[in-house]
């Protein structure tokens, strides 16, 4: 078999990209739309047919696999890391979701942002989005999917502030990027933490190394668990959980086909992505699969809380992505520790069939405020019905699904996760030590386990709840009831139109008719998008039915199993629909309340209760005020030590000290120096023969003036004296002696040494003279001598 | 024989006198002839030794001192002419354009 052109996948987006970013501004919107949608297109055809491949003609290393360039990417030392990408099962399904719903979205976008007047710009970051993601998905080692995982999150970034003329919409991304960064810094972590202990970097190596890491401990732990955590960490970013989940709502400063794409089906699902695929890494260290699960549950109910009061469409799906992705988590979390596996298939799925339904979800709310005219409160709208049918109906079936609806996909992936979590078991080692422990634990042979699942179970069921409540919630207010918008005039329309052209235009809406109707029915190309998902979102779910329900269906998790194993908990049929019809059955509470509260517009009982519980209200309104707590815990904090650095050590070190000071000195020793250099010659001249005079006279009397120095040798009455001199050159020298400091001086001698024998016993002064012949100079030193 | 040490006493007299030529005037040519005598009573010097020592070479190097000295005054004069064309003196106090 010829080797399958696997880099193609990601490198026909980033050609569509780069054509569109370099030269697009001349090619004209028709092309533009061809070469980003046909791009894209290619690269989801290139992924079908790998797919079938590894279907018909799976290869013997179970992973279809290809690089970039041959050469090595990266080579130091004893590291060497190729540019190679793999195609597994796993990557497989990831790739069919990106580059199909990437290509529906594409298409959507063409109609949305259709009179927006960077729509090239558009375009190029949706393309570059898409390649970096299949990077991050093919990405045959962990480096390379960290280049695709930081590609996305540029491209999150730039298309987040998409429509940079506004600070707020800045200031999102960079939120966004900050947050994800700190995020990026774990994963970046857990990488160098991988490599120092098993020496390489690629998924199908690390897996037979997996033992070194459960070897080495740290802090009695295995490093596996830190691996695990920091790669967790990572995950929280990039998949907004609790505690990076704050960027995403702000996220929603994008265009809408962005929050779909990248903040709803694709991007934000690669830290669930990331977690199966190390999931080796995490079996070796059971208990940080209960973090993981534990992070995706108090996610899941924490976000949804919030969504029930939200009053902006895009804000209310954002916390609903939050939740699920927090559903997803779990899945991925969920443990067995009997059969040593996890219930990754079902996070799988979950990812799967969410990015079918919350596509949907984000593009009927982007067709109903491209509709509205950018009207995104829930509270001004009501009874769209009239006037958006495909809407509606695509909505509608996109909150079933989302709310687990029988038979909708959502039914099928998120009773998965539920019914794995119940038979959920995490080892731990060492005995309990506080009474919550004791709860939490039964004695279970000589091992405790945790059965935390007993606890996630609940939660997860009343963020299922919460789901379809504020699902539907959302589904009334829009589509039901009367319309509560600003009455709209044919004179108020038209004038709107005229006026507003610009902002329209740089916002993505299009008004067809002059009618009095305060919506209109979107384009086909938006219609069509949200049918072929509502569809998907029907019928995804058939491909995961359990194999206790209908034993051979379970496509998804057959085909998932060479990669992930499956979960093997021993339910029964029966227990399978218990679990469903409690499921079903909280959905069904919480579709009936919305319907009570909500199904006429916002009913009175909903005014009373905001009325008698303010606080609580705005508690839940204002997200928990986790940004502002954010904002005193972290923010504040480093702004005043960035503030404190910046005055202390950049103003005054940096600035003051070393740059100012440094001029400072320079300059000052220049206006001292400039006197010198004062541009008089004949200074210059004397300066020149002045010097020339000093030196030949130092160089000629250095000699005598040193010469008269003297050691002397006391041995008894004996004394020897030495002039040592300025060493050699002071041969020319002639020496006297006058031992007793009278100003007696023996006879002139051209040797340094003289020896004298003392009388009488005492202190005796010396003097010794040192005389140039040349010129007559003399040079003297004197010192006393004790002799006995 | 006339000993050396007048030789040297003329010369450094020599040298003393274009030193203060070139150190106090200002008139840049009386400067240049400061330096001829300056020049000059190097030779002299050399000159002297090399009667005293009996060594030709630092005759040999006195007519290179010579040589030189004329293309000093050669380049010297010429650019004195240039400079008093343009300025109509050649005082070195007033010739301080370079410093600014």
């Amino acid at each position: 078999m010829a080797e399958f052109p696997l880099h193609l996948i990601p490198i026909l987006p980033f050609i569509g990209a780069a054509i569109a970013l370099l030269i697009g501004r001349r090619l004209g919107k028709n092309v533009i739309t061809l070469l980003c949608c046909g791009s894209v297109a290619a690269a989801f055809i290139v992924s079908v047919k790998g797919f079938l491949v590894l279907h018909h003609d799976l290869p013997p290393t179970g992973a279809l696999v290809g690089r970039f360039f041959e050469a090595p990417w990266i080579k130091a030392g004893d590291l060497n890391i190729s540019a190679g990408l793999a195609m597994d099962h796993l990557s497989a399904i990831l790739c069919l979701v990106v580059t199909g719903i990437g290509f529906l979205i594409h298409v959507y976008s063409t109609a949305y942002m259709e009179h927006d007047e960077n729509y090239t710009r558009f375009f190029a970051f949706l393309n570059l989005f898409t390649g970096s993601m299949l990077i991050l998905v093919l990405g045959d080692s962990l480096p390379v999917t960290f280049v695709g995982w930081e590609g996305v999150g540029l491209c999150s970034y730039l298309l987040i502030g998409f429509w940079l003329d506004k600070d707020a919409n800045a200031l999102a991304g960079r939120k966004a990027f900050v947050v994800n960064r700190i995020g990026d810094f774990g994963f970046l972590l857990a990488m160098f933490l991988i490599y120092s202990r098993t020496g390489t970097l690629k998924y199908t190596e690390l897996a037979g190394h997996i033992d070194q890491l459960s070897a080495h401990i740290w802090f009695g732990l295995p490093v596996a668990y830190f691996v695990g955590l920091l790669v967790l960490v990572g995950a929280t970013g990039k998949s907004a959980q609790i505690p990076l989940y704050i960027w995403l709502p702000d996220a929603m400063a994008g265009p809408t086909p962005v929050s779909a794409l990248i903040h709803a089906a694709t991007m934000v699902t690669a830290g669930v992505y990331v977690v199966a695929r190390l999931h080796f890494v995490f079996e070796a260290a059971p208990v940080t699969l209960a973090v993981v699960a534990v992070v995706g549950a108090i996610t899941a109910l924490f976000a949804a809380t919030i969504g029930i009061a939200q009053r902006d469409m895009k804000k209310v799906l954002a916390y609903s992505t939050v939740s699920q992705l927090g559903f997803m988590f779990v899945g991925v979390g969920t443990y067995l520790n009997n059969t040593h596996t996890a219930n990754y298939q079902a996070g799988i799925f979950h990812l799967v069939t969410h990015a079918f339904f919350k596509a949907c979800l984000f593009l009927g709310a982007g067709s109903v405020m491209h509709g509205l005219n950018g009207e995104g409160d829930i509270m001004r709208m009501g009874g769209l019905r009239k006037w958006m049918p495909h809407t509606r109906w695509t909505f509608l079936i996109a909150c079933l699904a989302i709310a687990g609806i029988f038979p909708l996909s959502g039914f099928w992936s998120k009773d998965a996760i539920l019914g794995g979590v119940w038979h959920a078991s995490w080892l731990t080692s060492g005995p309990p030590t506080n009474f919550l422990e004791k709860m939490a634990f039964a004695k279970d042979g000589d091992q405790f386990v945790i059965h935390l699942g007993h606890f996630l179970y609940p939660v997860l069921l009343l963020a299922a709840g919460c789901t379809a409540f504020y699902m539907f919630r959302l589904y009334w207010l829009a589509f039901g009831g009367e319309y509560r918008g600003p009455a709209v005039s044919s004179a108020a329309l038209a004038h709107a139109v005229g006026d507003a052209h610009d902002t329209h235009a740089a916002h993505g809406h299009d008004d067809h008719g002059h009618d009095h109707a305060p919506a209109h029915e979107s384009p086909p190309a938006i219609t069509v998008v949200l049918w072929i998902l509502a569809i998907g979102a029907i019928v995804i779910g058939f491909l995961g039915i359990p194999e206790v329900v209908r034993p051979g269906f379970d496509y998804f998790g057959e085909w998932l199993s060479p990669v992930l194993p499956p979960l093997v908990a021993d339910e029964s049929a029966s227990e399978f629909w218990m679990f469903a019809a409690i499921a079903l059955a909280v959905s069904g509470i919480g579709i009936g309340l919305a319907w009570v509260l909500y199904g006429h517009g916002p009913a009175v009982a909903v005014r009373n209760f905001v009325a008698r519980a303010p606080r609580l209200y705005r508690l839940v309104f204002n997200k928990y005020y986790v940004d502002e707590i954010y904002d005193f815990l972290v923010v504040r904090p480093v702004r005043f030590t960035a503030f404190l650095l910046w005055k202390a050590f950049d103003a005054f070190f940096i600035d003051l000290i070393l740059v100012n000071g440094v001029g400072f000195l320079v300059s000052g020793f220049g206006k001292l120096s400039k006197y010198l250099q004062n541009g008089d010659l004949q200074r210059y001249i004397v300066a020149l023969i002045v010097g020339g005079a000093v030196i030949v006279g130092v160089g000629t009397h250095y000699d005598v003036w040193a010469g008269a120095k003297f050691e002397t040798a006391v041995a008894g009455r004996d004394v020897r004296v030495v002039a040592h001199g300025a060493g050699t050159t002071a041969k020319r020298l002639q020496y006297r002696v006058d031992w007793e400091g009278d100003g007696k001086f023996g006879a002139t001698q051209p040797s340094p040494n003289f020896k004298h024998t003392y009388d009488k016993p005492g202190s005796h002064k010396i003097a010794v003279e040192a005389i140039d012949p040349r010129w007559g100079t003399v040079s003297r030193e004197s010192r006393t001598v004790k002799v006995q | 024989m006339i000993p050396i040490h007048w030789f040297l006493e003329l010369a450094a007299v020599l040298f003393v006198v274009g030193s203060l030529g070139v150190i106090l005037r200002r008139n840049a040519l009386i400067m240049l002839m400061g330096i001829e005598l300056q020049l000059n009573a190097a030779n002299l010097t050399l000159v002297a030794f090399s009667r005293a020592y009996h060594d030709a070479h630092a005759q040999a190097f006195a007519f290179i001192v010579i040589a030189v000295a004329a293309a000093e005054a050669a380049v010297g004069l010429a650019i004195l002419v240039g400079i008093f064309r343009n300025r109509r003196s050649v005082n070195v106090d007033e010739l301080t354009i370079m410093k600014h």
